[in-house]
């Protein structure tokens, strides 16, 4: 049976952050959870979505973030508890959405999780969606370890309900996508039954309907919003997920939230003697926050650090509030971002929090090791640890796609460009991928800048405009984009890049797809339909036909006016029907291989670059690794001396 | 209190994308949760770690919960699945009592393979290691692992290499139950078989030392 619904309350067991938060919510007695898949938090639905028939639980990986805020907000105006999950970017999208439903607020217990991801260890970005409840006007919590993951995503669901808005749990990578231990709670029994009640008097929140802006309203609806967020601020005051470690009068206290917690607390330890002079405030609660809790706590202290990811958010919110007591209490002095003490980019860690104490405290840390030591590995990784950049992996569609794309671009001659968009494919604007990609913005920007450049005509463009996305990217935001550039006749060529599900994330199903998050069979709506129904001339190739594929681009970038699709279709390398399942056993001729000889400037190694492929330097000829090939064979079709063989893999 | 151990130890897996490094950690943190320490592991995934450098930072305690990132300096012991990412990982974490021990198998960046930057030959790397580390033991994990028809499971034999140590408490047992839950019981017996391997190739190497390596001493 799954972790998630042991019922073995007290038993400690070794989760994954997003299993915690999982694992919380299914302890709240969750009926319904939506998502988009996005790094770091595709795990939380992934793991309801594996549990969803034996918790009677309904699992949805939406088209998109908005449309998945509203479907969670649909299952608690009837009374259910919902949980919505997207990673930052996601929350932007969900926004417009999300501004209205905190005015209407909601019935059941709603929970918004985004998952940020400082440092963008698996982003293009890296944001900080705590802004979004300030602006949204709804409860923050920013659980601090493992336990308080579950803890307080349980929680969440009936402060919620309390205060009948929706409550935002931030997560970020590192708790998210790290391990912790976990006492397992209760998990309750019985099912909500779902009902909208909405025929009562119109501001009646038991009984009335869901309207967010009723005309002239705000002193109804904006005020009674505020009031609740004033009733959270009286909740906070109290909350166990707020708590002060350390001396009664620190020299400096540290205010952490999230997983800074635990990096300040292995800071102070590391400043050994002087750490014993500073106090952790760690806060849960971080918006709205506990005014008389922390004023309480920072008048123990004349030195304040403020440590948290990735903006300065606890930090800009204490002060505001610090503008107020300075009467009476004396200016104090605070570090943090605004200081320059800490920087407003990137993760945090131990170290960057040791270093940013010891010069508030003016002590300076014994070094952990000999420094003769650092200075001669450093130099040895130097010349033996070459940098790894990031590639497609072996065997991957991407790979080939971007080959005939970058040939065909190159054959046409007229400087023609890629707008790109957010997947794997996102590093085509790196060497793997040839270079290819000249903008990358958000989801499904790369059809609307395409589109935008498609109508330029006028001014004297006449670079070819490609634009490319995958299959899951086409469904979320690229469709609108699309309709736009046909009708308003923007030239462009649109390459949709379908590996059969959302790869870059763990393959989660999205509707093109005939399976849904829960494994059950589902309609799948055909990108080539929709195109075709928009009007668009649309054709499909695989691109492991490396001349196919370059054929079709060449015939498409000839047409001068209006839209096109190409669909370049093959399964994502690491598919489960496609992983450890090579196509081909493919192997070098190493007589037929002439080296540096050639002419082709080591086309196989040097370009092309499958990590598949090496190049023998005693022997001056290409390789394949055998442990690394997936047996795609494309690289078979590059070879101009035909040295590099295929044969079916048995 | 289990005695004996430093709190925390820190214990960092490392290699590339795609070698299984996630599923290694996981199951030596679930082996270690099941002796009943307490346990925190770091670790990063997705598109950005698409061959490129991976580590997972294991935290082992007897009672508290560390942050999942260990400070510079502050290794305990290095497992690298590729002997370049150990070159890394202990410049960045090493010191010259740390326990290391790598799989000797390259995983050669793209930088190298299109021709621009150059990988050392593996015996360069293990001279420039040991003149660090002189305890640091290299085996060839992935060699193995093909003897054994799965070069994925290179990782397993690591991990089979780090419990011949003694220095964590990794018993074949511990490994059957984790190595279950994690991996699934379709691979158990190969990963079993990956495990004992790796244990016998730590053995190997020991005997053919002149001084005997471990249980290296501990830094406090």
């Amino acid at each position: 049976m799954s972790l998630l619904l042991k019922n073995k309350e007290g038993d400690k067991r070794l989760l994954m952050g997003n299993e915690a938060i999982a694992r919380g919510a299914i302890e709240a007695g969750l009926a319904v959870a939506t998502g988009y898949p996005g790094t770091p938090s595709s795990e939380i639905i992934e793991n309801l979505s594996r549990i969803s028939r034996q918790a009677g639980i309904y699992v949805e990986w939406s088209v998109n973030e908005k449309v998945a805020a509203e479907a969670a907000a649909a299952a608690s105006f009837a009374g259910l508890r919902s949980l919505c999950v997207m990673k930052q970017n996601g929350v932007n999208v969900a926004s417009d959405f999300l501004l209205h439903l905190a005015e209407s607020g909601t019935r059941g217990g709603m929970v918004l999780v985004p998952c940020d991801d400082p440092g963008a260890l698996s982003s293009v970005n890296e944001g900080d969606a705590r802004f979004f409840a300030r602006m949204l006007e709804v409860p923050l919590l920013e659980p601090g370890d493992f336990q308080e993951a579950k803890d307080m995503t349980r929680w969440a669901f009936a402060l919620s309900e309390e205060i009948r808005n929706f409550v935002v749990l931030r997560s970020v990578t590192r708790l998210s996508h790290a391990s912790g231990m976990v006492s397992l709670g209760k998990i309750p029994r019985g099912r909500t039954q779902a009902q909208f009640r909405h025929a009562g008097a119109l501001l009646d929140p038991e009984s009335g309907p869901m309207i967010s802006c009723l005309p002239g309203a705000p002193q109804f609806t904006h005020r009674r919003q505020q009031d609740k967020i004033r009733t959270a601020r009286e909740i906070f005051e109290t909350s166990p997920f707020n708590y002060y470690e350390g001396p009664r009068r620190p020299e400096v206290l540290i205010v952490a939230s999230s997983i800074c917690s635990l990096y300040s607390r292995e800071a102070i330890a590391m400043l050994g003697k002087a750490g014993k002079k500073c106090g952790l405030l760690k806060m849960g609660t971080t918006w709205p926050l506990p005014e008389k809790f922390l004023q309480k706590h920072l008048s123990s202290a004349e030195k304040i650090v403020f440590v948290e990811e990735v903006l300065p958010f606890l930090e800009e919110n204490v002060l505001m509030l610090a503008g107020r007591w300075t009467q009476g209490k004396g200016p104090k002095s605070y570090y943090g971002k605004n200081s320059g003490t800490l920087p407003s980019y990137g993760e945090m860690n131990p170290d960057l929090i040791a270093e940013a104490l010891g010069k508030v405290l003016a002590v300076r840390r014994r070094p952990v090791r000999p420094e003769s030591f650092a200075a001669k590995a450093g130099a040895f990784a130097d010349n033996a640890a070459p940098r790894r950049e990031l590639t497609f992996c072996p065997g991957c569609p991407h790979r080939a796609s971007f080959w005939s794309i970058h040939s065909a671009l190159k054959l046409d001659g007229r400087e023609g460009f890629v707008c790109g968009d957010i997947g794997c494919y996102t590093l085509a604007a790196f060497p793997t991928g040839f270079n290819s990609l000249r903008t990358v913005h958000s989801m499904g920007s790369g059809a609307g800048l395409a589109g935008g450049f498609g109508r330029l005509r006028a001014f004297g463009l006449r670079q070819p405009i490609l634009a490319v996305c995958g299959d899951s990217t086409f469904f979320h935001a690229a469709v609108p984009a699309l309709i736009n550039a046909v009708h308003h006749q923007a030239d462009l060529t649109m390459v949709i890049l379908d590996n059969r599900g959302t790869a870059m994330t763990g393959f989660q199903p999205h509707p093109g797809l005939p399976v849904n998050a829960m494994q059950e069979s589902a309609p799948p709506v055909e990108i080539e339909n929709i195109c075709r129904g928009i009007g668009v001339e649309t054709e499909i190739r695989d691109p492991f036909d490396l001349k196919g594929t370059r054929d079709a681009l060449l015939s498409f970038l000839e047409k001068k006016e209006g839209a096109r699709v190409l669909i370049l279709r093959q399964a994502c390398s690491l598919s489960p029907e496609k992983k450890k399942k090579n196509s081909f056993k493919v192997r070098v001729d190493e007589n037929a291989c002439r080296g540096e000889r050639c002419g082709c400037n080591r086309l196989c190694t040097r370009i092309f670059r499958c990590p598949g492929l090496y190049w023998d330097n005693r022997k001056q000829v290409a390789r394949i690794d055998d442990v690394v090939c997936a047996g795609c064979g494309v690289c078979a079709s590059i070879c101009p001396a035909g040295a590099i063989l295929k044969e079916d893999a048995v | 209190m289990k005695p004996g151990l430093k709190n925390p130890f820190n214990l960092i897996v490392t290699g590339v994308g795609g070698q299984g490094n996630v599923l290694a950690s996981r199951i030596l943190g679930n082996m270690l949760a099941l002796g009943g320490f307490q346990i925190t592991i770091g670790e990063t995934f997705g598109a950005s770690q698409r061959g490129g450098s991976v580590m997972s930072h294991i935290r082992i305690s007897p009672g508290s919960t560390w942050s999942p990132q260990i400070p510079k300096g502050c290794a305990d012991a290095i497992v690298a699945l590729e002997p370049a990412e150990g070159v890394r990982v202990l410049s960045d974490y090493g010191h010259d009592k740390v326990c290391f021990i790598s799989n000797t198998r390259p995983v050669y960046p793209a930088g190298v393979i299109a021709g621009g930057a150059v990988y050392p030959p593996i015996e360069e790397i293990r001279s420039g290691v040991l003149s660090l580390v002189p305890d640091a033991l290299f085996i060839d994990a992935t060699e193995e692992a093909i003897k054994l028809g799965r070069p994925i499971l290179g990782n397993i034999v690591m991990i089979g290499a780090l419990a011949a140590t003694r220095l964590l408490p990794l018993d074949r047992k511990k490994f059957r139950v984790a190595a279950d839950k994690i991996a699934g019981s379709d691979s158990l017996d190969y990963n079993l078989k990956a495990f004992d391997a790796g244990r016998r190739l730590f053995q190997t190497a020991m005997s053919r030392r002149s001084r005997p390596a471990y249980p290296v001493t501990r830094r406090s």
